[in-house]
């Protein structure tokens, strides 16, 4: 089994008059390298009528229903994270409640407000309470403010994570930008906070370090934006670990945070 | 037969890279099937005169036959173009330059100079676009990434000059190739190991709006993993011919062009 902890879809109402390639693009790449399920969500409207990162309620809301129809559509390949604005914390929770009893099994918070903001807290309840993982999108090692987004690192996702023991996170790419060598040391210690080894960077020494700092039983396999990105990875890593630590990056690791049930064979 | 056109031998400056001795490239090669690699000495890049580092290089390539050495040139220092005919003496695939990291303009009348002598000598010329995406780059490397429209300049200063550029991404390519004349865009070939598979399909786009005749296989190893540029060639639905093309036919015939 082989499960893509971060994945993303787009609808008919996004800026990409492509979606439908995409979508289908991913797809038919996690057949060729053996994706069993993707884990995915999508970004409200991805900028079209809102942005990216600061999405709006109506854009979340007509965006979770997209990636429910997705699940639904394929129910053996997809599971959906639910996406929310933290700065709207009565929808969220409601969004939330809506989203994980139509079938979704975990949380995406993105950039819409920083990690170690008071704000996150009555999600993180929400989340330990329904015994789901939260997907944080990290920029690695923050050194001021990007456009676009209120982005976080991983120093700022461990004070969320301190405060939330019962909860587990996703610390979003490791190869998605920003120097992952900070963000390591910043979470060593939490052993609720999950290594996420998407993103488009491959850079030598970085599977290397991500073992050598949290270890394979907190590291977890996925693409985002790249998938070659990811199964380079998966490669690069068959050399390094065995094949009982690989199979726990795979899936086994996944399968312990996300809730029972929400995969096929566990 | 495959062709690693985008490879490093020596440590890294900024951040500590496993794998950089030679017998760790090759056995990466070995690992990852490839039969040669193009290799630069990487700590010279930061050198005041990267030859310096390119005895070590040719010396090393001598003992590993399997590593063609790729010299580094700095068209500011006095002696360059001697070597230059070294290179071409020890039967260098190319040679690159650096000019970003040298402090130097890309296209600057001392880079046309080598790329004439590059024409001249019917060496092809390697030019990396980046090294680190630069979001996460140390404090101190700053270093700008190497102009498009630099590329563009050089493939016009002299009709002969052949470029190899590494660590592309799509619009880059896209804007030097459609901003040449064919004749011109016939003369550049790209590497594959910053361009993007699926979902968004970069490299298949490419393959189609430009052709498989402009791309190479590189890894950008050690400092990028190596299986990345085998596994988005094997998310793609391409002919055997293309496929080979791009492992080493396209590298052969870049180095054959004289």
């Amino acid at each position: 089994m082989l499960i893509d902890v971060h994945a993303h879809f787009l609808h008919d109402r996004t800026p990409r008059a492509d979606w439908r390639d995409r979508n289908a693009s991913r797809l038919a790449a996690g057949e060729r390298i053996g994706i069993t399920i993707h884990v995915a969500s999508i970004l409200g409207s991805w900028g079209m009528t809102s942005p990216t990162y600061f999405p709006s309620q109506a854009d979340l809301e007509y965006g979770n229903d997209a990636m429910i129809a997705l699940q639904r559509q394929h129910p053996s390949r997809i599971r959906g994270y639910v996406a929310v604005n933290p700065n709207y914390t009565a929808e969220a929770l409601a969004e939330i409640t809506r989203c994980l009893d139509a079938g979704m099994i975990g949380i995406k918070l993105a950039a819409s407000r920083r990690a170690n903001d008071p704000l996150l807290d009555p999600i993180c309840r929400m989340a330990a309470e329904r015994a789901v993982p939260v997907l944080h999108h990290v920029w690695q090692s923050r050194r001021g403010e990007y456009a676009g987004q209120e982005a976080s690192d991983a120093w700022e996702l461990a004070e969320l994570a301190a405060r939330h023991p019962a909860v587990h996170f996703l610390l979003a790419h490791i190869g998605g930008g920003g120097d992952w060598l900070q963000s390591l040391p910043a979470i060593r210690g939490l052993s609720n906070v999950m290594v996420d080894l998407s993103g488009s960077g491959v850079d030598g020494g970085m599977l290397e370090a991500c073992i050598d700092t949290v270890g394979v039983q907190r590291l977890l396999w996925g693409c985002d934006l790249t998938m070659e990105t990811g199964w380079a990875k998966l490669r690069h890593l068959e050399q390094l670990l065995s094949p009982p630590q690989i199979e726990m990056i795979r899936w086994g690791n996944a399968v312990r945070i996300f809730p029972p049930g929400a995969f096929p064979s566990d | 037969m495959r062709i690693d056109t985008n490879a490093f031998l020596g440590s890294y400056p900024f951040r500590r890279v496993p794998g950089t001795s030679p017998e760790a490239v090759l056995a990466a090669m070995d690992r990852l099937g490839i039969d040669q690699a193009w290799v630069t000495h990487l700590p010279g890049v930061f050198w005041r005169d990267p030859a310096a580092g390119n005895k070590w290089l040719l010396d090393t390539c001598d003992r590993y036959p399997r590593l063609r050495p790729v010299p580094a040139i700095h068209p500011g220092v006095a002696g360059w173009r001697e070597s230059v005919d070294s290179a071409r003496a020890a039967g260098a695939p190319a040679v690159r330059c650096d000019p970003t990291f040298y402090g130097i303009e890309p296209s600057g009348q001392a880079v046309r100079a080598l790329g004439a002598a590059c024409a001249v000598s019917g060496l092809p010329l390697v030019l990396a676009v980046r090294l680190e995406d630069g979001r996460q780059r140390h404090p101190n490397d700053r270093a700008a990434e190497l102009p498009a429209s630099a590329v563009r300049t050089l493939v016009r200063s002299d009709p002969r000059l052949k470029l190899l550029i590494t660590h592309a991404d799509r619009p880059f390519i896209e804007e030097v190739h459609f901003g040449s004349t064919p004749e011109e865009a016939a003369r550049l070939w790209w590497d594959i190991c910053w361009i993007w598979g699926p979902p968004e399909d970069h490299l298949q786009i490419l393959l189609r709006t430009i052709g498989h005749e402009r791309f190479v296989l590189g890894t950008g190893q050690p400092l990028r993993i190596p299986e990345n540029a085998g596994a988005k060639l094997d998310l793609l639905d391409m002919s055997a011919e293309a496929r080979t093309a791009i492992d080493s036919g396209n590298a052969e015939a870049l180095q054959a062009v004289r």
